[in-house]
């Protein structure tokens, strides 16, 4: 569009600043040495340090990482297969799979996490680590499933056949040529899931019960009991590794053959 | 060349594929964790509630319409008003940053996108924090208002409807951005020149040939913004008062603290069924804009 481009360019540029004033105030508050007061007091790394002598927060961060790897795992090997096994079913039910699919990632999260919670309670199961890792699966299988399909689509049937008219057996063209091929997605797919589940809070928050915290549930908690300037420091790190593994993870989907 | 009318070569070619029953354990937990939960949901949402909260297996449809109860009631008109006007205002603010990105140089393109994209991977928890941060009485846009004199005392910011609405726009801008972008960047800017040619007045480029030709990416961007929105927990939870409560805050309200979970079960189907009629909506729109648009 000729006319017009610098207003476009005015509301583009606003936007934008939109999007990351707010984090950016965050993080450069993080490191604001005054306790209560949002004056600018100097720079300090204090919060940062209380941070790692906080035990509460150690414990929340250990189980964050651990549900997050778990529910990865898991969601990677039954989401890896589920894509593999779409391949060779006939259209209509990978498209009826795929519209299942979607189903977790667009009704609302409460509604999930209380149905997680409904069914476990009902199966007089103790809320815990291990309830909150079962309900991280059920929506990262979907993640997972959709990404690795997605690149799956893409590869050049030919590939296989060659490998297969070669004499290689199903599993020795999986182990050669389709596995090596779907690697950059794993990886990025790998890393989506643990960032999702890392930052998940709804699921958490009606699986998780009192005795397992994460560190979502220790924000907010935290936000909610009023506000500590150590909270700034722990959002300015949780927001680095977020956008770290995400970025990672779209470099890998990139570099896609 | 007739044999390309074979079918796919991945459909002749079995033995270099891997069996369909790879799929079977992903399915059974999807099924087994997923829909036997909402099943259970649903089937609750017609039970009774129990004297100290717990379930009675009496058929009702009581739980429904307790929903028509005034309170109920407009806890979820607020709901949908809320949705309604972040969807809108996402369109006014995505629409030119969806176009300046689309008529960007094509090298920078992938680099905007990501920039917009790139907040909404990042905790929605500690993003909503931010905002906190900014709305508080002594945050920085109050500080910032007296300092130049523009107020006499903090205006109240936080906890209002006003910043429950600010929260969404963040929060779900991005998913307005992308969908538009698709649709921008696949308008043929002839058309535009054409219209401009003709003498058309900026008004009329714009809702006469941008904005039918863009419908798709509008409609999917809406559908986008909306169906979070109207089931957002944390945005209200944190940002609004009290009264700002939305579908998500009363679905939590009622299992957590009135532990009264056939009337919670009843209000998620709501929510479920606003959010499926959007979602049915947006197919219907899509498969449309399949028809003599998508093969050129």
């Amino acid at each position: 569009m000729r006319r017009g481009s610098a207003s476009l360019n005015a509301v583009s540029t606003l936007a934008l600043l939109f999007l990351y004033g707010p984090i950016f105030v965050l993080v450069l508050y993080s490191f604001n040495a005054a306790h209560l007061s949002m004056a600018w007091s100097g720079a300090t790394l204090k919060w940062y340090g209380a941070l790692l002598h906080d035990e509460a927060l150690l414990t929340a961060t250990a189980n964050s990482l651990l549900i997050a790897a778990v529910s990865t795992l898991g969601a990677v090997c039954l989401g890896g297969l589920l894509a593999l096994g779409m391949e060779r079913m006939p259209s209509r039910r990978q498209q009826a799979i795929e519209g299942g699919l979607v189903l977790p990632l667009v009704i609302p999260e409460v509604m999930l996490g209380v149905a997680l919670m409904l069914f476990f309670v009902s199966l007089a199961m103790p809320l815990g680590l291990m309830t909150v890792i079962l309900g991280h699966i059920v929506f990262n299988i979907p993640l997972v499933t959709i990404m690795l399909r997605t690149r799956l689509r893409k590869l050049d049937p030919a590939l296989r056949e060659a490998a297969a008219d070669l004499g290689a057996d199903s599993w020795q063209v999986f182990r050669y040529v389709t596995l090596p091929l779907l690697r950059p997605a794993l990886w990025g797919s790998i890393l989506v899931a643990f960032t999702v589940s890392l930052d998940d809070f709804l699921v958490t928050f009606f699986t998780a019960g009192p005795g397992a915290t994460t560190l979502p549930l220790k924000v907010y908690s935290m936000i909610k009991s009023g506000v500590t300037p150590e909270i700034n420091a722990l959002s300015a790190l949780l927001l680095v590794i977020s956008m770290g593994c995400i970025g990672v993870a779209l470099h890998l989907q990139r570099r896609e053959v | 060349m007739q044999i390309q009318e074979l079918p796919p070569s991945h459909e002749i070619s079995r033995s270099s594929c891997l069996p369909c029953w790879l799929a079977v354990p992903g399915l059974i937990w999807m099924a087994l964790f997923f829909l036997v939960p909402l099943g259970l949901v649903f089937a609750i949402s017609f039970a009774s509630r129990g004297t100290y909260g717990g379930i009675l297996w009496e058929f009702t449809f009581a739980n429904y319409l307790d929903l028509f109860h005034p309170l109920y009631g407009k806890i979820l008109g607020q709901s949908m008003w809320y949705a309604g006007l972040t969807t809108a205002i996402c369109f006014v603010l995505g629409f030119p940053l969806a176009y300046a990105i689309a008529r960007s140089p094509a090298r920078l393109q992938p680099f905007l996108l990501l920039l917009v994209m790139l907040p909404f991977w990042t905790n929605f928890l500690v993003r909503t924090y931010a905002w906190m941060v900014l709305l508080r009485q002594d945050g920085l846009i109050n500080r910032f208002l007296t300092a130049l004199g523009a107020v006499d005392r903090p205006l109240e910011l936080l906890y209002t409807p006003t910043a429950v609405v600010i929260g969404l726009v963040y929060g779900y801008l991005p998913f307005m951005v992308l969908p538009l972008y698709v649709a921008v960047e696949r308008l043929d800017p002839l058309l535009v020149e054409a219209a401009w040619d003709l003498y058309a007045s900026r008004w009329a480029v714009f809702t006469r040939v941008v904005l039918p030709l863009t419908k798709p990416g509008i409609v999917g961007g809406c559908m986008l913004v909306f169906i979070p929105s109207v089931g957002s927990f944390i945005t209200p939870d944190l940002l609004g008062g009290a009264r700002s409560m939305m579908i998500g805050n009363l679905i939590q309200h009622e299992y957590l603290v009135v532990r009264d979970w056939p009337l919670g079960s009843a209000v998620s189907f709501v929510l479920m069924a606003v959010v499926m009629a959007a979602v049915v909506l947006y197919y219907r729109q899509a498969s449309r804009a399949d028809g003599p648009l998508e093969g050129r």
